[in-house]
């Protein structure tokens, strides 16, 4: 059985709302999750009681803010096993998390000659600010090919990462395929040619623990709100000396150490990276919905995600007319699919009418799509407060849509 | 909501049975769209002579929305002059954003139930984009 978790529905307010008259089936938490009341509690909290500038001022709410955005970062360093705090950078998310790495990093150090090795799984945001670098410094982009199935395999990760290879960049899991990568192995590799690693952890690190000391990553990019916190809070993780080697992105106030009419120099990591007020509210959110994963465990939430996941692509795969992408085992909590004769925007469109909320679209991952030879997919994806109901609902969806364009 | 007020039956009609689906053989403007936010495409290519639609067809992959709506609109367009066409993708862009009451739009006006689905009003409204821009830029065949 894989509703194990079923209780922790209740902690969701949201989940209890009706959707055109049905229950509602939110299968979309790859695109952000819902969020626990402790989380929304704690923004309303901090706006209600705490609210004052970081860093700042020294009256006493100044005070209790900051102590709230150094404890945001402490929790969050707990939560990823890192060394120290000042090893978490707050960004908005995800997307300016690998940014930041590939200006802050690859402008500076990228040349000419110079590789920078993807796979044609990623997500957008962990390319196109790769092409950018590319585009710069003259380095070029190689990828790593996918089996038939979507996956990567040490060896076709070893044919590509060579001597030139300065950054090798990966997602953890794919936001379309549900693949999980082996990023440990290929770690290895980056480093044993002197690369760096750069892991998108937005789908992983909200599914399965995770402990930077081991990941084999220098650089960890993930967001808040895909892991029951706010959105527009995101973290970069970074090894201390790669990120004292980065120069900042974003000028301004707070990340200075001296700046007279001509010259300024730079607050040490992290503040040195977060330049303007951060989202202090965002942060205290983000900590509140770490304890709560914490508390829930994250190794259940890593065995509810795969459950759910692969039962989902057994269930589908079985389906007639219906086509399923990405490996059967391992694979994470989510499954993207076609249906026969059905654009995915249409299927969506239906599902919805039932109540059950998926994604439809290219997944920004348009790469991708051209090696399925597809324009676009439907895609339900899961989190531990989905139940083996919402599995049974994704089923009922598609014979319903089925139905309903063969009439 | 219901979704039979999307997806009427003539729309299903034109999304499986598309008119003017295909190439022409000697084209004078040809212009390709993309709706970005979900990977549909179209390329419209037409004929026009002394100032009127001779001729029109599309391809393209996209929803039944935007494929029945493609299929309709070059239904409305065939034989009228630059100016009428023109008139009729304006018409049709208002109609479906309530900002126009309904014209003589013909079988276009069965997508009037999508006027309640903001985000598929970008799919209704793409081919009729891409006619503005074929008949508005200076595009070649």
């Amino acid at each position: 059985m894989i509703d194990a978790l079923v209780d922790l529905k209740q902690d969701f307010p949201i989940l209890s709302r009706q959707i055109n008259g049905h229950r509602l089936v939110y299968l979309d938490s790859a695109a952000t999750s819902q969020k626990p009341q402790t989380v929304i509690d704690s923004e309303i909290d901090f706006y209600t009681r705490h609210n004052a500038n970081v860093l700042r001022s020294v009256h006493t709410l100044a005070e209790e803010a900051t102590t709230l955005y150094a404890d945001a970062r402490q929790t969050v360093a707990r939560f990823i096993q890192a060394r120290r705090p000042e090893e978490v950078v707050f960004t908005r998310g995800t997307t300016e998390s690998l940014n930041l790495v590939a200006r802050g990093w690859g402008d500076k150090f990228l040349t000419a000659g110079d590789e920078i090795v993807v796979s044609p799984m990623e997500h957008h945001s962990n390319l196109i600010p790769w092409q950018q670098v590319a585009l710069r410094t003259g380095a070029q982009l190689k990828f790593i090919e996918l089996t038939a199935d979507g996956q990567i395999t040490s060896q076709a990760a070893q044919e590509v990462i060579g001597p030139h290879t300065r950054i090798v960049a990966l997602s953890a899991i794919s936001n379309v395929l549900g693949t999980i990568n082996p990023i440990s192995e290929i770690a290895v590799m980056a480093h044993a040619v002197g690369a760096i690693m750069v892991v998108d952890g937005a789908q992983s690190v909200p599914h399965q623990p995770t402990d930077v000391t081991t990941l084999g990553a220098d650089f960890l990019a993930f967001s808040g709100h895909k892991m029951c916190g706010p959105t527009g809070i995101g973290v970069l993780w970074g090894k201390l000396p790669l990120l004292e080697a980065c120069d900042p992105v974003t000028y301004g106030g707070e990340m200075i150490a001296y700046v007279d009419r001509d010259h300024a120099t730079w607050a040490e990591v992290p503040e040195k990276f977060e330049g303007g007020t951060p989202n202090i509210a965002g942060a205290v959110g983000l900590a509140a919905a770490m304890r709560y994963l914490a508390d829930v465990g994250m190794q259940r939430i890593y065995q509810h995600s795969i459950s759910l996941g692969e039962e989902a692509f057994r269930r589908l795969n079985h389906m007639e007319g219906v086509q399923v992408y990405g490996p059967s085992h391992p694979r994470s909590g989510l499954v993207a699919f076609n249906i026969d004769q059905v654009h995915p925007h249409d299927v969506a469109q239906v599902f919805d009418a039932q109540g059950v909320a998926i994604r439809a679209g290219h997944h920004c991952a348009q790469p991708l799509m051209q090696w399925l030879g597809v324009g676009s997919t439907a895609r339900a994806s899961f989190y531990f407060y989905n139940t083996d109901e919402d599995l049974d609902a994704l089923v009922d969806a598609i014979l319903e849509t089925k139905r309903y364009f063969r009439r | 909501m219901n979704l039979d007020d999307m997806y009427r039956d003539t729309i299903l009609d034109h999304n499986q049975n598309p008119r003017n689906r295909g190439h022409l053989e000697r084209p004078n403007k040809t212009v390709g769209m993309l709706n970005p936010t979900c990977g549909d495409q179209i390329e419209l290519e037409l004929l026009v002579a002394d100032d009127k639609v001779v001729d029109i067809r599309f391809a393209g992959q996209g929803c039944s929305i935007s494929m029945a709506s493609a299929s309709m609109m070059t239904e409305a367009v065939k034989g009228k002059t630059v100016e009428e066409a023109l008139a009729l993708a304006r018409d049709f862009k208002g109609f479906l954003t309530g900002t126009k009451a309904v014209q003589e739009l013909g079988d276009l006006e069965a997508l009037q139930g999508v006027s309640q689905f903001p985000s598929r009003v970008k799919c209704a409204t793409l081919a009729h984009n891409a006619l503005e821009k074929a008949l508005t830029h200076d595009v070649k065949g």
